[in-house]
């Protein structure tokens, strides 16, 4: 659901980082920051535990500057991965513009992504929505890792409707924004469109 | 109504201005604030350049969301204000229409009574002004005088953003 604000020419997009707990969801938007000019990008929140687990979401507001005459921002949102955070998921997707899945790469976390996908999948339908029509990335994070499955493997079982893959190793910053690119595009071409 | 983009335009921005500029001076509040349920900023009047509008956006929206499913658990349809009590200012939460989040940021000049009061007449115009923009946000390409701009948009356009 993007905001458009026509009194003060703005256009806000929502982007909703999903997927299994300890796979790099946050790392993803923290790299965002970092590598962000001061100018373009609000406070990054974290309302995290002590132990520095996401509780409730991360936020991040990007300004990625005018299209057509209005102010483009795009809020980062990173939801909870452990199963009992069930709740806080549902109210993140609330308004969701697009999705950008983060997939663990080792293969002792592979029944993991396969259970938070079918979760984003039951959680949007309530909402009303539908995964094969919001726009959609898939990301195969920790490729750096010794236990990382092969792509193929993994893609043969996570893709979901051919959208675009993205390799990367978050923590150091690989394919964070090829990622972030490509989701923002097709949240845009999606308002082209006009539903 | 998930697809449905929200859609506001001059004319009802200009009328959520006024109500709330009003509001504010009524109850003496340092800053009111209106928030989108998905934690997007309507509009802001007052005391901003010390707070930033963006995060507090996102956290009301997110303590609203919170405490609706609080409510639900333990029976309740929602909490319609939550109030939060600081040493120096307070922050009077509430929301409109069941769709967007009335946000009243106070100190000791003025009180919880007086803010409740106004707020609440406040949220009828409030609501009623809402109504149009959802009105009008249901079919936006057609209340957008000279269609949307959007529909122009090349993939230029949008690589153009990345470009730094
Ligand atoms: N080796 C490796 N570790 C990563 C990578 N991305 C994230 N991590 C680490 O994985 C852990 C969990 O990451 P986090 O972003 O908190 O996961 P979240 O639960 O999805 O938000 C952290 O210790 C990160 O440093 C990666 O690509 N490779
Ligand atoms: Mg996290």
């Amino acid at each position: 659901m993007t905001f458009i604000n026509y009194a003060a020419r703005e256009i806000n997009c929502k982007i909703v980082y999903y997927g299994p707990g300890l796979g790099g969801k946050t790392t993803n938007i923290k790299y965002v920051y970092e590598k962000t000019n001061p100018n373009s990008k609000g406070k990054l929140i974290s309302l995290a535990t002590e132990t520095d687990r996401t509780l409730f979401f991360d936020f991040l507001p990007l300004d990625l500057g005018e299209i057509r005459g209005f102010r483009t921002r795009f809020h980062l949102y990173t939801v909870p991965g452990q199963v009992f955070y069930d709740a806080s998921r549902k109210l993140i997707l609330k308004g969701v513009d697009g999705i950008v899945f983060v997939a663990d790469s080792q293969a002792a976390r592979m029944e993991a992504n396969l259970e938070s996908l079918r979760n984003l999948d039951l959680n949007l339908k309530e909402q009303g929505y539908d995964l094969r029509a919001i726009p959609y990335v898939l990301q195969l994070n920790k490729r750096d890792l010794p236990s990382a499955l092969p792509v193929e493997e993994m893609k043969r079982q996570l893709i979901r409707k051919g959208e675009p893959v993205f390799d990367a190793v978050a923590s150091k910053g690989t394919g964070v924004f090829e990622t972030l690119k490509t989701i923002a595009k097709m949240v845009l071409l999606e308002l082209r469109k006009g539903r | 109504m998930p697809g449905t983009d929200l859609v506001l335009h001059e004319e009802e921005f200009t009328k959520i201005r006024d109500v709330i500029s009003r509001l504010r001076a009524e109850c003496n509040a340092k800053v009111v604030f209106l928030v989108d349920k998905n934690g997007q900023q309507i509009a802001a009047i007052g005391e901003l350049s010390a707070i930033d509008t963006t995060a507090l956006a996102s956290l009301a929206a997110g303590n609203v969301a919170a405490t609706d499913s609080l409510a639900r658990l333990i029976g309740e349809k929602e909490f319609s204000v939550l109030f939060h009590e600081g040493e120096r200012d307070n922050l009077h939460i509430s929301v409109v229409g069941g769709r967007v989040i009335l946000v009243v940021i106070f100190d000791e000049r003025s009180s919880l009574g007086l803010v409740r009061l106004r707020v609440k007449k406040g949220s009828t115009e409030l609501a009623a002004i809402l109504d149009v923009m959802l009105k009008k946000s249901a079919s936006p390409r057609k209340a957008a005088a000279g269609g949307s701009p959007f529909a122009e948009i090349t993939d230029e356009d949008i690589d153009k953003l990345f470009s730094d």
